[in-house]
Parts: structure tokens; C-alpha cells; sequence
């Protein structure tokens, strides 16, 4: 593990393992932002941002615990530091963009708890990727998150302008779409491994 | 604020199972709902060590309320999960490698999962330790009720066994899909629908008795 070249982590995380459709994560911002274009796309560069972020940290912080044997105190670590790299992200679009910052509203906070970054520090950490490599993985799981949340929002845009029968409204009707893309994500599985 | 009740009622416990069933109905910790999945027994571990984790941590949060500064409340209780997460953590590893494996990076996610702390905001840390826990135990009962709905469809359609018995012979054909990540979206948007119907048409019969009454 480890020897993987640089563009292979990246579609690999883009398209053959997206994090959303395919490894099942971060699926309540998945669900619950991507109703509108306008919001899903802050969403997703909030969330690429805080991979970034988190990401680079966490390989740091896991040499100082292999350094000095306190593997079990890895969890606490890693979401201390997204926590820390969530109000980060929180002030700076409260300083120069308030109008973003109002409509994503409860989500902004939430990314914390979106297990796409925590589970990003994670696979980072078991895969044995060495700096660039973790830099580009986060890159990667990015770009397959905004591609999702994208997708879909484009998807209940549209919906939106078709009738529906009354018990398909609410979150029944987007779990089905999210099982056609992820089927329609499915075709891409022989590009990774 | 909702002020502090301090009777426990049958309700307090039932809350969880049904009527604010934290995946059904209030749509929290999706992730661990559609990943782990795939069968039975996977879905009833990732179920019962949500649990412990719900219980413990909530139990603590209930107990420290008073202690905890409001401004770092959310990072405490976030500290607070993650030590119980890495408590289930090494005890899955310790009892049975195979289900440590099959879950896999899924037990260390529970730190994240949105119902957990969720329950912590909304409830531990406004009520009373007993309360809690009674509470708590009602939320983890119908998460992994929600939890073994989605593993038992699965793995009958995807696989042709339930807790690893063979259910139809050698002629049933698989449908492999439902294994697969898309077989859990489905599998759940197709519950909330049939959910969504039955509401719908509960609500429609007491409107015509309502009427009928009239």
C-alpha cells in the first residue's frame, strides 16, 4: 500500500469509490442541502475546504502519535482538529459572506459531524499515504462530493417542476435518486480498487 | 428552551421507537444506515454498539450538565462520544476480528453519527440522568430496529439467507444490486414510502370518520 500513483487516488475517489454514492458518507448534507444549485455549491467547497484542512492535520498528527505510541488517542485527535477547522471555515464566511452564511444555516456547523472528513482522516491514515498522496486523496474526495451533491441538486431542481404523487414528497423521493446515481456511479467501478 | 420535566412517563421511552424514530421519521445517522447494512447481523452489531455508545454517552452528558460551560458544550460532548466510540472499538476488535473486519472503518464513524449528538444537544443535557438513560434506551431500541429492517430486506433479496441460513435452495437467483451501495438506497426510500402511504391513508380514514360523524 502506499505506492498508488497520484492520478489513480484521485479517480478513484472522484468516481470509482465517490464518497457519497459509493462508500456512504456524508449523506446528511447530501440529503439535506441539495435541494437548491445556489446552496449546494457553497456546501461543497465549504466541505472540500475543511477536507483540505483536515486532511493535511491529520497526517501530522499521526506522526506525533506513531512517534510516540498513543495510536488509541487517534479518534479524539482528529475530530478535535476538524471541529477546530469547521469554526475556521464558520468565521471567515460569517466575516466576508453573511448571506451565505445565514442560508446554510445549521448545516455549517454539522460538517463536523459529516462523516466524509472524519472518514477521509481515517482511510487516509489505513492506506499508509504519504503527504501528496494524502493531499491529493482529499483533493479527490472533494471533487467527488461537490459532483454528488451537484448531480442531485440539479436532479430535485428539475423535480421540482414535475408532479408527484403526495407519498413520494419529502425524503422518500430523493433516496430513490440517490440510488439511481449511485447505480449509474456503479459503471465507473473498474477504474478503481 | 423546553423546560424540565421531571416524570418519566411510558412516553418518554416510546418516543424512540416510533413516533421520533431517529431514522425513519427524523432522518439522522444515515451513514452508518445505508453502509453497514448488507446483512442481518452486520446491521444488529452496528445497532447494539450505536446503543452502548448512545446510553453511556448520554448517561455522562446528563450527569456533567450542570459543569459544562455553554460556549464548549459541543466539543465536550464530541470528546466525550469519541471516548466511548474507541471503547466499542477495541472491545468489537477484541470479541470477533471477522465482524471488526466487516464493519469495518463504520465503528469509528459512530462518533459521527448525527443522532448521538443530536440526542446529547436535544436531550441529555437537559434532563435528569434516569430520564435520559430511559430515553436513550428507547432511541437505540428503534435506530436498530431501523437498522435490522434495512439488513433483513437486504440480505433476503441479495443474498437468499437471513442471519446467514438459506431461505429459498440453490434456485434462487440473487439480486446482487441489493448488496451493493444502491441496494440500500433503495431498500430505504422504498420503507419511508410504504411508511409515508400507511400515514397517509390513516390520516385519510379519520377525516372520513371525522365526516362520517358529523
Amino acid at each position: 500500500m502506499g505506492t498508488e500513483t497520484l492520478s489513480f487516488i484521485f479517480l478513484n475517489a472522484v468516481l470509482a469509490n465517490n464518497f457519497v454514492l459509493a462508500l456512504f458518507l456524508g449523506l446528511c448534507p447530501f440529503l439535506g442541502v441539495s435541494g437548491k444549485l445556489n446552496t449546494a455549491l457553497p456546501m461543497g467547497l465549504a466541505t472540500m475546504f475543511v477536507m483540505l484542512v483536515s486532511s493535511v492535520c491529520a497526517y501530522l498528527i499521526n506522526l506525533v502519535l506513531v512517534t510516540f505510541e498513543i495510536e488509541f488517542l487517534r479518534l479524539i485527535a482528529y475530530i478535535a482538529v476538524i471541529a477546530s477547522a469547521v469554526q475556521l471555515v464558520e468565521m471567515t464566511l460569517k466575516k466576508f459572506t453573511p448571506g451565505l452564511f445565514r442560508s446554510l444555516g445549521i448545516f455549517l456547523p454539522l460538517i463536523t459531524t459529516n462523516c466524509a472528513i472524519l472518514g477521509l482522516a481515517l482511510f487516509q491514515t489505513f492506506k499508509e499515504y504519504d503527504f501528496l498522496q494524502s493531499l491529493v486523496y482529499a483533493l479527490g474526495a472533494g471533487t467527488g462530493f461537490m459532483l454528488a451533491i451537484l448531480l442531485m441538486a440539479g436532479l430535485r431542481e428539475k423535480l421540482e417542476l414535475s408532479t408527484m404523487p403526495t407519498i413520494t414528497q419529502g425524503a422518500a423521493v430523493s433516496l430513490i435518486l440517490g440510488g439511481l446515481l449511485s447505480l449509474s456511479f456503479m459503471g465507473f467501478a473498474g477504474l478503481g480498487g | 428552551m423546553i423546560k424540565e420535566k421531571p416524570t418519566i412517563t411510558w412516553e418518554t421511552f416510546t418516543e424512540g421507537l416510533w413516533r421520533e424514530n431517529p431514522v425513519f421519521v427524523m432522518l439522522l445517522g444515515m451513514c452508518p444506515v445505508l453502509a453497514v447494512t448488507n446483512s442481518a447481523i452486520n446491521a444488529l452489531a452496528m445497532g447494539l454498539a450505536t446503543t452502548f455508545v448512545l446510553l453511556a454517552s448520554g448517561t455522562l452528558i446528563s450527569l456533567l450538565r450542570h459543569n459544562i460551560p455553554k460556549q464548549v458544550r459541543i466539543a465536550t460532548y464530541i470528546v466525550i462520544i469519541a471516548t466511548f466510540v474507541t471503547i466499542v472499538d477495541y472491545t468489537i476488535q477484541a470479541i470477533s476480528l471477522d465482524l471488526y473486519n466487516a464493519l469495518g472503518a463504520f465503528i469509528q464513524l459512530i462518533v459521527v453519527n448525527c443522532m448521538i449528538l443530536g440526542r446529547a444537544e436535544a436531550y441529555a443535557s437537559r434532563n435528569r440522568p434516569l430520564k435520559a438513560i430511559v430515553n436513550g434506551i428507547g432511541m437505540g431500541i428503534g435506530f436498530t430496529f431501523a437498522l435490522l429492517c434495512l439488513g433483513v430486506v437486504r440480505e433476503i433479496l441479495g443474498a437468499g439467507t437471513l442471519f446467514g441460513l438459506d431461505l429459498f435452495g440453490p434456485r434462487f437467483e440473487p439480486w446482487v444490486v441489493m448488496l451493493l451501495p444502491p441496494g440500500g438506497f433503495l431498500v430505504l426510500g422504498a420503507w419511508l414510502l410504504l411508511f409515508e402511504w400507511m400515514k397517509q391513508r390513516k390520516e385519510r380514514a379519520e377525516l372520513e370518520a371525522a365526516a362520517e360523524t358529523r
